[in-house]
């Protein structure tokens, strides 16, 4: 048994259940609504009783259900519907699914980030499910005068096999919604999963392969304008000046505006990053006749702090590194001692460039501010931050200030930071109408909150018999050091140093799929493989080494992994890969690595074609409990290996004098279709634990996969992502 | 400004626009076609992809000025029912992660089987490598290409 969360579990109106239906005018009042989709679903009811906060009964037994959190490509509008619709006890052919607005009245943690949503959501969206079924059974019992003991369900249907009657949800939904909700409702045995564990297809599948209207991008509203941003050329430069008499003469031209994001005395979020606040906006009839009249305006600018580069990033992160003061973040033993003793020390420095999202859908946001109320939808993972800002920039209270998350295209961390959304909102109270806000592709890639530049050496010390006795990391990165002081192999190394160090800029960074990890898991997975090699083991028997002793024997008690778990996913891959098997022509790479709570390793094969490297196959390997959604599940996996190996191999974004060298997909690489491996294999644990993240582990060791492989392949150790230098990059 | 008249999906549309005004953004601004999507603006990632009298194009990379009567197919006018075989294949498969590229990838994969029923994969990675994702589901793609092929052929 377990209590269901009270907030959770406020029971709705009929009156609150039509105004959440209300949020999704745009979807229904778009154009184009090809047949087919709507002839495949559920027969629509006559009327619905909303349960509870997370779904909605028809009068014929469809279920709608609200999927809570902002769908950035992570499939949680399936996964979590299908967690809801489990315990409900309904047939996945009789549910829609909708997405759910912001209402911080009716659900938790409405966000997309750090791979939790199913983890955070697991209990409370089970308990959603189990309790409308309770009152669902309650109803009946009440209908068929015998005790709810006496009912079970299947499918939608409540039986009462004794005397061979039954009784459809939609038949008792309306006598359901007024009963009281009960403090505790048992939850399904695991054993008895019919929806959870089943792979089911993507819910918009179908509207995506017949492209209607899902994303922000798409919205088109009565009497909208487009808005386009200018932004200074380059970090460290701010607005001084802007002559908009010629644009504003331009066809189509409505306007031109500055507004300004960090006003006095607003109430900043976490998610509140902006690479430049102040900014002129052009709004107008059209995106094109914005994209024109952008290019025509006259501003001039003004530097606020000194222009940066990328070679002086570079020598800033080898000072703080080869000489930089820290107070150590970890230190077991005596690694000064236990390294003068060592016989073998190996020394390995390991670096990767700022990256940009590169969301496929650039950044974009309608909104309609009032001195009333501020409507805002659009693709946004932390819509519940976004709300507190925008509500403090235009002065409105919060309730006043609605929130409607779009199916994002793409997010990887990028919509964690809403700025697009507040400069639309700001634009739109400016101008006093509703404006959609697009940014081009050159907007998108040279105002990020990008992944930070970073820099990591690593020494380890072994002693006459390959024993790993000393261990020592030193990191440093932009806005912060890329090292987890208590991850693995902290723990596994009796002598054991760890110092951090962070350098100042003027670029805006945030987090990038994975964050940290997303460099840290390769560079420390090569160095491992290197220190193997050095001690004249195999690099999987070495690790499995590593983690027998913390299991047994742990150094420290602050260790930041479940050994036995990390072991058990390098020995299914080792197994399933036919670890030591050797193929004429093919190297081989293996890592693994923990974050997001889930544990992840992979086996990569390589060949090369001339200099030109070529990934064959990735054997993966995860344990990340339950597996909600096998089918979405697998497709995370492998998204999140070719995401690594496209950004290890070819990204780069390089600055000079604070301006990004690389705007567009011209010269910004990102891996394509004959790039990617020609089959990953995925592998999942079956353990039963309760499930955790999966948007973002497959990325980070991929990367370290990747290196080892092609080190072999190269007979030459790989230190600098990206892997291919920017001559073959761009030939 | 200038009128011109377009056949879209087998319909037709007189629009007044400047002439150098990209198809991509008259499908989305001024037809209300938003299956066509922006994602670069130079050609260089398939997001816009629509076919011209059956033939892959970047919608982005075409002023209106260069059209000359060819029947335009956006990835709503594929087909009635949104049963194209390549459309099914990619429900087959289960393509989609965020989605956003799709309609462009689905678009370059219908006219690649139109030129060549049975493609090899040289073919496949030739004419679908124009098309970027970012979700990394060119497996998928790839698979459900070969899948649809099978449909027609």
């Amino acid at each position: 048994m377990q209590a269901p969360s009270r907030r959770s579990f406020l029971k709705v109106s009929a009156a609150t259940g039509g105004g959440l239906l209300l949020g999704f005018g745009w979807l229904t009042s778009c154009e184009s609504k090809p047949a087919a989709a709507v002839a495949t679903g559920p027969v629509m009811p006559e009327s619905w009783v909303p349960v509870n906060a997370y779904l909605q009964i028809g009068d014929n037994g469809v279920v709608t259900i609200y999927s809570p959190n902002p769908e950035i490509g992570q499939n949680v509008k399936t996964s979590m519907p299908m967690i809801i619709a489990e315990e409900l006890d309904v047939d996945w052919n009789n549910v829609i699914v909708e997405q759910a607005g912001l209402d911080t009245e009716k659900y938790t943690r409405q966000l997309a980030g750090g791979s939790q949503s199913i983890r955070h959501g697991w209990t409370s969206l089970r308990t959603a499910g189990a309790t409308a079924r309770h009152l669902l059974m309650a109803a009946a019992a009440t209908e068929l005068s015998v005790p709810v003991e006496e009912l079970r369900t299947e499918n939608g249907i409540i039986y009462h096999d004794a005397s061979d009657r039954q009784l459809g949800y939609g038949d008792v939904a309306a006598a359901a919604a007024n009963l009281p909700v009960p403090e505790e409702v048992p939850l399904k045995d695991p054993a008895d999963f019919k929806i959870i564990g089943q792979g089911k297809k993507n819910v918009d599948a179908r509207k995506i392969v017949t492209g209607q209207p899902l994303f922000g991008m798409d919205i088109q509203r009565e009497g909208m304008f487009i808005a386009g941003i200018v932004h200074p050329p380059a970090f460290g430069m701010k607005l001084k000046s802007v002559n908009a008499d010629a644009v504003k003469a331009m066809p189509g031209i409505q306007d031109v505006v500055t507004i300004d994001a960090e006003k006095e005395g607003v109430d900043r979020q976490w998610s509140d990053v902006n690479a430049f606040p102040q900014l002129v906006a052009v709004v107008g009839n059209s995106t094109w006749q914005v994209m024109q009249a952008k290019q025509a305006l006259e501003v001039e600018w003004e530097e606020t702090s000194a222009a940066e580069s990328t070679a002086q990033h570079r020598a800033t992160l080898e000072e703080l590194i080869e000489n930089g003061k820290a107070e150590a973040s970890r230190r077991d033993g005596d690694p000064e001692a236990a390294f003068a003793r060592a016989t073998k020390i190996v020394e390995a420095t390991y670096s990767a460039p700022f990256l940009p999202h590169n969301t496929m859908e650039p950044m974009n946001f309608f909104a309609h501010v009032t001195s009333e109320r501020a409507e805002l939808v659009g693709p946004i993972q932390t819509p519940e931050f976004l709300q507190k800002t925008v509500a403090s920039l235009v002065d409105l209270p919060l309730e006043k200030v609605d929130i409607m998350m779009t199916r994002m295209g793409g997010g990887f961390g990028r919509r964690l930071y809403g700025n697009f959304g507040v400069e639309a909102a700001l634009i739109s109270q400016a101008v006093n109408a509703p404006v959609k806000l697009v940014y081009t592709r050159e907007d998108d890639m040279t105002q990020g909150t990008y992944r930070p530049d970073y820099l990591v050496k690593y020494r380890a010390g072994l002693d006459a018999d390959g024993n790993l006795i000393a261990f020592h990391i030193r990191g440093a990165g932009t806005n912060g050091s890329p090292v987890f002081a208590n991850r693995f192999p902290a723990g596994t190394v009796d002598n054991y140093l760890v110092e951090n160090f962070s350098k100042d800029s003027n670029i805006s960074t945030g987090a990038w799929r994975a964050p940290r990890s997303n460099f840290i898991a390769g560079a420390e997975q090569a160095f491992l493989d290197e220190v193997a090699e050095a001690a004249g083991k195999d690099p999987i028997a070495f690790r499995l080494e590593l983690f027998e002793r913390a299991k047994n024997n742990p150094v420290g008690e602050n260790n930041d992994y479940d050994a036995e778990r990390y072991a058990g996913v390098l020995e299914l891959v080792r197994d399933k890969s036919n670890w030591g098997q050797q193929t004429d022509g093919v190297f081989r790479g293996v890592a693994a690595y923990y974050c997001h709570n889930s544990y992840v390793a992979q086996v990569l094969d390589l060949s090369m074609d001339g200099d030109q490297p070529k990934v064959e196959k990735v054997y993966c390997a995860v344990d990340c409990g339950i597996v909600v959604n096998p089918e979405g599940a697998r497709n995370q996996v492998e998204g999140g290996i070719v995401d690594g190996i496209g950004h290890a191999m070819y990204g780069a974004l390089t600055f000079t004098d604070g301006t990004p060298d690389q705007q567009n997909f011209d010269s910004y690489r990102l891996i394509r279709h004959g790039e990617a491996p020609k089959e990953i294999e995925t592998f999942f644990v079956d353990n039963g634990i309760d499930p955790t993240g999966l948007g973002e582990p497959s990325l980070p060791p991929i990367m370290g996969a990747l290196a080892n492989a092609l080190s072999r392949a190269k007979g030459e150790r790989v230190y600098d992502q990206p892997f291919m230098g920017q001559q073959e990059l761009l030939g | 400004m200038a009128t011109f008249q377009l056949t879209v999906n087998g319909k037709q549309f007189d629009v007044e626009a400047d002439p150098a005004t990209p198809l991509l953004w008259v499908l989305r601004d001024e037809l209300g076609l938003t299956g066509t999507k922006y994602g670069c603006g130079i050609g260089s990632c398939g997001a816009c992809t629509v076919h011209l009298d059956g033939t892959a194009m970047r919608s982005c990379q075409i002023p209106l000025s260069n059209m000359n009567g060819e029947k335009i197919t956006t990835i709503e006018g594929l087909s009635e029912a949104g049963d194209h075989p390549v459309q099914q294949a990619w429900l087959e498969h289960d393509v989609p992660q965020c989605g956003y590229c799709q309609a462009g990838q689905i678009m370059s994969a219908a006219s690649l089987l139109n030129a060549i029923p049975n493609p090899t994969d040289a073919d496949i990675e030739a004419q679908m490598s124009g098309n970027i994702c970012r979700c990394g589901t060119y497996l998928r793609i790839n698979a459900a290409v070969k899948t649809a092929a099978g449909k027609l052929s």
